[in-house]
């Protein structure tokens, strides 16, 4: 084909001990817009990282073209100079600017470096009516709706003459309705000549809008579709997006089911800011002594904020429902309360809300359990050492000794002491949300088995992931969250990534009227 | 040799700033021909630098937690003010004044505690208004005016000695000198104690050698300290509050589970949140802790003046902040000792006292310290940003 307005070719990245992509090569025709669909951790943000500079020529191996000419991107602005612009899922936008001011953010309307507020505010309404957005440029970006700041982000690109519009989930936190304008939006602006690259989780929009499909599993282009050629629906996408062996990546474990531990009932809470929007509605779930349970769900369903807000109340306002611990209700209104219910929570965000990172191993896995090793409040230094000591071998965190600092660890053996100093609390619950994010293939078999040592003494695991293999290996039931709500629950036998998928598909579905924004954890 | 040289590298930022003292000092001594180490200028170097040390240890635990306290000044005059009401006006006695005036200290710390730790008021703002506030009302309660004399005994807080009850040996004051022996002799056993746990838990220990220098350097500070104030008046008694204070507070901080909530709170709120501490309650006891400090040096203070005025206490929250950012802490919190903060705190005294000799005029002065305040802190970015390389 001659219109071949991107190629990427035989584009490998590696990381430290891991290869996030291998020899992709992907072709971008002018004027289509082109999905990309994967599993979580599949490669889709790295290549088009890749693709817009933040990883520069040279950090990669393999050729991109544009137009037919390469391109050796040194960075974002290089690539944008061509008209390449990538809209993150987290959006890039300050709350306290007005709209048209964080249109030309970094693209000033300006005449020797003095703004031109006239042209500012008159070519904003120009690019807001070309959008479709229908508010004054003046309002503060913080004052909109997320569907809104996602349309003025896509205005922010127009502004940059975009030729190659990247964006990544941008309708993860927008509704049906906000959705649909979005998509609209972006056939419309392909009609205008704009190509763009859709990166979405949603199997139904991609069906919907997009051209050409691309299909990446562990790093590798694994299927092409065509519109027109191929026949595209869903099922095959999500053949192609997850049938993999499942062959050794799991430590086997021999499930030996207790009576039940924890048992959550009709538990809602709103959202922290806010106030009238539910984050979760009414979920009722248990987990049972030795048992590990997942949750399911895309981002943004609720996961976390459902886990934080077990755990002493540390997401959201107003919650109700009861929690049910071995049969006895109980009241948890702060951390502390949930430790010395035993209940633990091991973070997504390993460094902003699991670590000390100026501290060294000892202090971060004794943390919590400082009142276990200590008398009238004096801490026992000498039993402090010997059970960080202790522990340090037991979950084989590779280090100098306890003193290091835990920022000169690696990802694998930071997520290793954050896991620790929850399990030196030998709590009955553990709940662990993303507990193999970013970390490589050999650190997560070993998180594995200690999930199943966990689960072989007794306790009872709740888990979290994205990755839905991860989920389907380890876990003897699974809870499939969807906005907010419990869709659906499987067991062993029953849960594959195609039921999965279809619980949420049918699950979003029915639920059109509730709408949620960034899945954020707010303390 | 390995454990030796890990040893000093993780202790590079402590020792580094105490040769930087004994560096300072040794200049001083020889710029000023011999004076600044004479027994009657040690006394006064200690008397001179009290309050700004006592302020330190408190400000050290505010600036752990990753904030500064502004109001410590006013609280210092506000303090000493009420104080003067009190023994002078009313002729209250001085046991009970104290007691209520260190209250007020209390009082004051909380108020501000409240704002900021579950009002969540950002501490520079609440401390801010602290120091508007007290210094207004220090000039309300005081109308603008100098209020004394104190009481003998009173003032004795802070211009006291320890008499060696007419004791001493050839011109050495008993207690002093004996002082010395039995901290020395305190010290050593305190080294053997922790060198055996460490032994019995099978922990590393320092080299016997090494540990040997260290003890006779330490051994021999303390009694040459305690052996010039012998010469002079004796041991003077704010001293010992302040020895006092600067051991209850590194023990707080280095052994307790509140101290070490302290560190992790200033080193990640939202992790240590997620741990199980009460942030916010940590956050309110430390600045009722500073209110409590502000008021031992208010009185040390009015004391040595033998006057409450309403002047007393400005800028001296500066000193201590910056003291304690001298002696190693970190602005974004998590890091810094108590020991440290002091250090840094006689660095500056040094500096100042030093200078006054050589006859260097104020203004110099102030720009001089301010340069040793940016040098110790861009030391210290540079230390750490190096034992963090590797």
């Amino acid at each position: 084909m001659a219109d071949i307005h991107l190629e990427m070719r035989r584009i490998t990245k590696r990381f430290p001990g891991i290869t996030a992509l291998d020899q992709v090569t992907m072709q971008v025709n002018n004027k289509e817009i082109h999905a990309l669909v994967g599993e979580n951790g599949a490669g889709k943000s790295t290549l088009m990282k890749v693709l817009s500079g933040v990883y520069p020529y040279g950090s990669y191996e393999g050729e991109i073209f544009l137009n037919g000419e390469e391109c050796r991107f040194k960075d974002i602005r290089e690539s944008e100079r061509l008209g390449i612009v990538i809209i993150h899922q987290e959006l890039a936008l300050i709350p306290y600017l007005s709209i048209a001011e964080n249109i030309f953010l970094g693209n000033e309307q300006a005449r020797n470096s003095i703004i031109d507020w006239f042209k500012t505010s008159s070519r904003a309404r120009e690019l807001l009516a070309t959008v479709g957005l229908d508010e004054n440029p003046a309002t503060l970006v913080g004052n909109i709706g997320v569907g809104k700041q996602q349309l003025v982000e896509i205005a922010k690109a127009l502004a940059k003459n975009v030729k190659l519009l990247i964006l990544d989930e941008p309708t993860a936190a927008l509704n049906d309705r906000e959705s649909n304008q979005l998509l609209d939006l972006l056939i419309q602006l392909k009609s205008e000549g704009i190509t763009s690259i859709l990166i979405s989780h949603k199997l139904k929009e991609v069906e919907k809008v997009a051209d050409t499909i691309t299909v990446i599993r562990d790093g590798k282009v694994i299927d092409n579709l065509t519109k027109g050629r191929d026949e595209i629906d869903e099922d095959r996408i999500i053949k192609s997006m997850v049938g993999r062996e499942l062959t050794n990546r799991f430590p086997d474990r021999e499930a030996d089911i207790g009576e039940t531990v924890l048992d959550v009932r009709d538990w809602s809470f709103y959202h922290p800011q806010h106030e009238n929007r539910l984050v979760i509605n009414r979920a009722n779930f248990h987990v049972k002594k030795g048992e590990v349970v997942g949750f399911a769900g895309l981002m943004g369903a609720g996961r976390t904020e459902l886990v934080m807000s077990l755990f002493g109340k540390s997401y959201g306002k107003r919650h109700s429902g009861r929690i049910l611990l071995k049969g006895n209700e109980i009241v948890m209104n702060s951390v502390s309360d949930a430790i010395e219910n035993g209940i633990a929570y091991v973070t997504e965000d390993r460094k902003g809300y699991g670590l000390i990172l100026i501290e060294d191993i000892r202090r971060n896995l004794t943390l919590p359990s400082l009142g276990n090793l200590s008398s009238s409040g004096v801490v026992n230094s000498s039993e402090e050492v010997l059970s960080a000591e202790k522990y340090r071998k037991k979950i084989t965190i590779k280090c100098s000794g306890i003193d290091q600092n835990v920022d000169n660890l690696s990802g694998g053996n930071q997520q290793k002491v954050v896991l620790g100093k929850w399990i030196m609390l030998e709590p009955d619950v553990l709940i662990l949300d993303e507990p193999t994010r970013g970390i490589d293939v050999g650190a997560k078999f070993e998180i594995y088995q200690i999930i199943n040592q966990l689960a072989a003494e007794g306790k009872s695991i709740i888990m979290i992931s994205s990755e839905m293999p991860e989920l389907l290996g380890m876990c003897d039931r699974i809870y499939v969250v969807d906005r907010g709500e419990i869709a659906g629950e499987l067991d062993r036998q029953q849960a594959s990534q195609e039921s999965i998928m279809k619980i949420i598909m049918n699950h979003q579905k029915q639920s059109k009227e509730i709408s949620h924004g960034q899945p954020q954890t707010v303390l | 040799m390995d454990s030796l040289k890990q040893y000093f590298k993780s202790n590079i930022r402590q020792y580094g700033m105490v040769l930087a003292l004994v560096v300072i000092m040794f200049f001083f001594q020889i710029v000023t021909g011999g004076i600044l180490l004479k027994p009657a200028n040690v006394t006064n170097l200690v008397l001179q630098n009290s309050y700004v040390l006592i302020l330190a240890v408190g400000m050290l635990l505010c600036i752990l937690t990753g904030n500064i306290d502004l109001s410590v000044g006013s609280v210092v005059a506000f303090v000493g003010a009420v104080s003067a009401v009190m023994m002078v006006d009313w002729n209250m006695p001085v046991l009970p004044a104290i007691l209520i005036a260190l209250l007020i200290g209390i009082v004051v710390g909380a108020f501000h505690g409240v704002f900021i730790a579950y009002l969540r008021i950002p501490p520079f703002i609440v401390t801010l208004a602290g120091m508007l506030i007290f210094r207004g009302l220090t000039m309300v309660i005081l109308k603008g005016q100098t209020k004394a004399p104190f009481e003998k005994s009173f003032q004795a807080i802070a211009a006291g000695y320890i008499s060696g009850g007419g004791f001493s040996i050839g011109g050495f004051n008993l207690i002093a000198v004996l002082t010395g022996i039995i901290l020395s002799a305190l010290f050593i056993l305190g080294i053997a104690v922790n060198r055996r746990n460490q032994k019995k838990y099978g922990f590393e220990v320092l080299p016997t050698g090494f540990e040997t220098v260290r003890v006779l350097v330490i051994l021999a500070a303390i009694n040459w300290l305690t052996l010039s104030l012998a010469l002079y008046n004796g041991i003077p008694i704010v001293m010992v509050v302040l020895f006092g204070l600067v051991l209850i507070y590194t023990f707080i901080t280095q052994k307790t589970i509140f101290g070490r909530h302290i560190y992790a709170l200033g080193g990640n709120e939202k992790a240590a949140k997620l741990s199980g501490v009460k942030t916010k309650r940590v956050m309110f006891l430390v600045y009722t802790n500073m209110g409590l400090l502000s008021a031992v040096a208010g009185m040390v203070v009015a004391g040595r003046l033998n006057a409450a005025t309403p002047k007393a206490g400005t800028m001296f929250e500066l000193d201590a902040i910056a003291a304690c950012f001298i002696g190693g802490a970190s602005a974004s919190g998590g890091i810094g000792t108590v020991v440290g903060a002091i250090v840094g705190g006689l660095v500056m005294g040094v500096l100042n006292n030093g200078m006054s000799i050589m006859g260097v005029s104020v203004d110099w002065q102030q720009a001089i310290k301010g340069m040793v305040l940016l040098g110790a802190v861009c030391f210290d970015v540079y230390t750490k940003s190096k034992s963090q390389a590797d």
